[in-house]
């Protein structure tokens, strides 16, 4: 006849070093309490799965804070309520380990109730192990989500109300409402029968973790004697007759048999594909460039229009020019609410030396696009500073004498002779190019055009706005 | 290598990947909204991780998660992000992971609003969270710099088993500079601490509790002599004419950048003024501002916010030189003519 040796699982220490104080070979919990039961069963389908050194298990706040004293295995102690969370991070680090996720009631339905349903509706790929004995065990018998109506806690001394509390939450129930977990069941650690299905749950969990399946949760209904103020040999039969009715005992979903398993493909990169993938830059891409003597220097420059002028990115293609001119430069562009809310602008720097503030407040060269852009920021501009604007939108005369004006019909140019209204802006570009007397050439533009402009057959169009937008500045500047 | 004209926020994520970041996970913030984006567009391109989280709790706390696994993993926020940030944070320093968090800052308190303010610095270098723990805290003021003290941060958080946050305003995140980035990094530290679910490391614990107040006070020792050696090396700062001014300024991130051009102006005059800008919040760049005191120069702090980095000025020169303080808040950045008109004012005031 077979012998039957009963021993502690191999997934347990053998001596719980991590406790503190001088009972190192029996737990910290109470006795009657639930947790240890379920220890067990898991610490047995780790054995017998081989698990143990696979297995990261992540600890909560509340009475199993301390479950890393027992289990042999990879431990991580959380805050309060983001084990999912936690599982999270370590599981999609390393998709073949095993990631438990042990958490009690408080824990999980209360102050985590965001993080577990992300978790399962994400269909994380953990195994959840959730104690539900109704109250809060380590701080001293608080109500918790799932106390029962009418129960009494420290904190609901008159008895838990639906109008103060409201009704017990139901986790299984929620969760198996969603798409992505795989295997939702709630067990009871009452008698033998019971915890023999629990055994039988945990395993079924661990193993459709081990097949990559999904998600898994297994809720567990476990005596709390201590704080429930019940007799441990009536705890069981509390749970049966008190428990039970309100959290039944079932499978409420199960798609382990025919959820496919999505392959992951493991691949590294190289050096070369990651500098690839990031799009840097891997040539000297300046171009010879030599500025002229009398070339406005060091040019603080505002762009300001409507939304959807272009704005922004004439002033980043002014930036991208003077950067591939040789010249140190700096764009900042207004941005959130402001953007949205349809006016934009944003300040250019284009130096010789280092640049220090990015922001313009006082501009030398002002390039405006609306009326509104040309009140806001013309008495900004720095007396003997350039203000060019676009007269076919702006139907107005610059006050001031102590700038340089420019109006020109970049719109109406853009629309009439390059049949695209959109390229304005860029026939501002060949306007300043002319009016800065050559802080950077046409040439100069050509070669930034393939970075800026996303569209490929928009970057002759636009070659040809700058062209035009330098021929009208010249003629009306008699130059 | 070439340069790149980029967004700092976008520098920030080149970096991270350059540096060996393996995982990103965060929750959508303006002004660091770019940082999440570029993040979820590049690392998947790469095989490596990125998740929206559900919150920034569940952010923090996936990076917590991944952190303990053993690699490199970044999280990134603004202003009212962080403060709910800082739990986890404080977790990870108690748990001694390795991590790096970016806060691109914005006006507070509450929602303020998505213009820059630097009124992060007491949250961040004071500690925002709970218990006895530091951070290092680095201030880049350029694209240049958030890219590289990126880079630097996954290296000091590996060196010192500690988190390490990259604190940029608004202006520095939103701002395209040209930026040269470096190699991707190949050999990266092991980390035998961590918890990987393998053979080698399964009798690996990350955890913050000490239950025994001895056990605990143990372990807070234990970090604070870690901080000490952080103090004693990775103190990082940068001077712009001090040696002959009566009147150094002092200030961090985009207010560094204006200060620099309002030195110019007062130097164009003839005024002896110059600029220290703290790199790294903490450490702080105590001993450099003390010597400062001792040659008799004054001091005059510029930020964005009420007076923060101001108090770990006067610690540090211990009221013997003044100390003059101008603040903006509310997402106003002092303008170059207030920042002279500054200058010029506790010049006078010799």
């Amino acid at each position: 006849m077979a012998e039957t040796i009963f021993r502690k699982a191999k997934s347990f220490y053998d001596v719980y070093e991590r406790k503190a104080g001088a009972n190192k070979d029996v737990t910290h919990y109470c006795p009657g309490c639930g947790h240890g039961i379920l220890h067990k069963l898991i610490a047995e389908a780790m054995d017998d799965f081989d698990l143990k050194e696979h297995t990261v298990l992540i600890s909560p706040v509340g009475c199993s804070v301390f479950a890393y004293y027992y289990f042999d295995c990879g431990n991580i102690q959380a805050a309060h309520g983001r084990a999912p969370a936690v599982a999270t991070g370590v599981k999609r680090t390393n998709p073949d380990s095993v990631v438990i996720s042990y958490q009690g009631d408080g824990d999980l339905a209360g102050i985590g109730g965001n993080e577990i349903l992300q978790a399962a509706n994400r269909g994380e790929r953990i195994s959840v192990f959730f104690v539900n004995n109704a109250i809060y065990g380590m701080t001293g018998g608080q109500m918790a989500p799932t106390t029962l109506l009418g129960m009494r806690t420290t904190t609901s001394p008159h008895g838990r109300s639906i109008g103060n509390e409201g009704y017990p939450l139901h986790m299984c129930e929620l969760i198996s409402t969603l798409e992505a977990p795989v295997y939702v069941e709630r067990v009871s650690l009452t008698d033998a029968k019971h915890i023999m299905q629990a055994r039988r749950a945990v395993r079924k969990a661990l193993k459709a973790q081990m097949e990559g399946k999904g998600f898994t949760f297994v809720e567990a209904l476990s005596a709390c004697p201590t704080n429930w103020k019940v007799p441990t040999r009536e705890a069981n039969r509390w749970i049966v007759e008190m428990m039970e009715p309100v959290f039944p005992i079932k499978v409420f979903k199960d798609e382990i048999e025919t959820r496919e398993v999505v392959p992951r493909e493991k691949k590294t990169y190289t050096p070369h594909e990651i500098v690839e993938t990031l799009d840097l830059p891997t040539g000297d891409e300046t171009v010879s460039f030599v500025r002229p003597p009398n070339a406005l220097k060091d040019p603080e420059i505002k762009v300001a229009g409507f939304g959807g002028q272009g704005v922004l990115l004439l002033g980043l293609a002014l930036a991208q020019a003077g950067m591939r001119a040789g010249y140190h430069v700096t764009w900042l562009p207004s941005y959130g609410p402001e953007m949205r809310g349809g006016t934009a602008n944003c300040h250019v720097r284009i130096a010789e030396g280092r640049i220090g503030s990015p922001l313009v407040h006082e501009s030398d060269v002002l390039i405006a696009f609306n009326g509104p852009s040309l009140d806001k920021f013309a008495s900004l501009v720095k007396p003997g500073g350039l203000i060019l604007y676009d007269s076919s939108l702006i139907d107005r005369t610059i006050e001031r004498t102590d700038v340089k004006a420019l109006g020109l019909p970049f719109t109406e140019l853009a629309d009439k002779e390059l049949g695209n209204g959109r390229a304005s802006n860029f026939v501002a570009m060949g306007a300043f190019i002319v009016a800065s007397r050559g802080v950077f050439d046409e040439h100069v533009v050509k070669s930034i055009l393939p970075l800026v402009i996303k569209r490929k057959n928009l970057i002759e169009l636009n070659e040809r706005a700058v062209a035009a937008g330098m021929r009208i500045a010249r003629e009306a500047l008699g130059s | 290598m070439a340069k790149q004209f980029i967004k700092g926020n976008e520098a920030v994520v080149k970096g991270a990947i350059l540096a060996g970041c393996q995982a990103y996970y965060g929750y959508p913030i303006t002004p660091a909204s770019e940082i999440a984006e570029a993040a979820a567009y590049y690392l998947p391109l790469l095989g490596r991780t990125f998740l929206q989280a559900e919150s920034e709790i569940g952010a923090i706390n996936m990076v917590y998660g991944a952190a303990s696994a053993g690699i490199r993993v970044m999280t990134a926020s603004s202003s009212p992000g962080i403060s709910l940030k800082q739990e986890g944070i404080s977790y990870a320093a108690g748990a001694e992971l390795s991590c790096v968090v970016v806060d691109i800052t914005r006006g507070g308190p509450g929602l303020g609003n998505i213009a820059p303010e630097q009124s992060d610095y007491n949250q961040m270098v004071k500690g925002g969270g709970h218990g006895n723990y530091k951070l290092i805290v680095l201030a880049p003021n350029c694209a240049q710099e958030m890219c590289d003290l990126t880079m630097h941060a996954f290296d000091l958080a590996d060196r010192y088993r500690t988190p390490v946050v990259v604190m940029a305003d608004g202006f520095v995140g939103q701002m395209m500079e040209p930026v040269e980035f470096p190699a991707p990094v190949v050999d990266l530290p092991p980390k035998p601490w961590a918890t990987a679910g393998t053979p080698e490391t399964y009798k690996n614990l990350i955890t913050s509790i000490d239950l025994e107040p001895d056990d605990l006070e143990r372990h807070i020792n234990h970090l604070y002599a870690k901080y000490a050696e952080i103090e004693a090396n990775e103190v990082r700062y940068e001077e712009y004419m001090v040696d002959d001014a009566d009147l150094v300024c002092i200030g961090f991130g985009v207010v560094s950048r204006i200060l620099q051009s309002g030195i110019e102006r007062v130097r164009a005059e003839g005024k002896k003024v110059g600029l220290l800008r703290p790199i790294t919040l903490w450490p702080f760049p105590e001993k450099r501002l003390a010597r400062l005191a001792d040659e008799g120069k004054k001091l005059l702090v510029m930020e964005m916010n009420k007076g923060m980095m101001v108090d770990d000025v006067r610690l540090a020169v211990q009221h013997r030189v003044p100390v003059g303080f101008y603040g903006r808040v509310g997402g106003n950045v002092p303008s170059g003519r207030e920042v002279y008109d500054q200058i010029m004012l506790h010049l006078e005031a010799v």
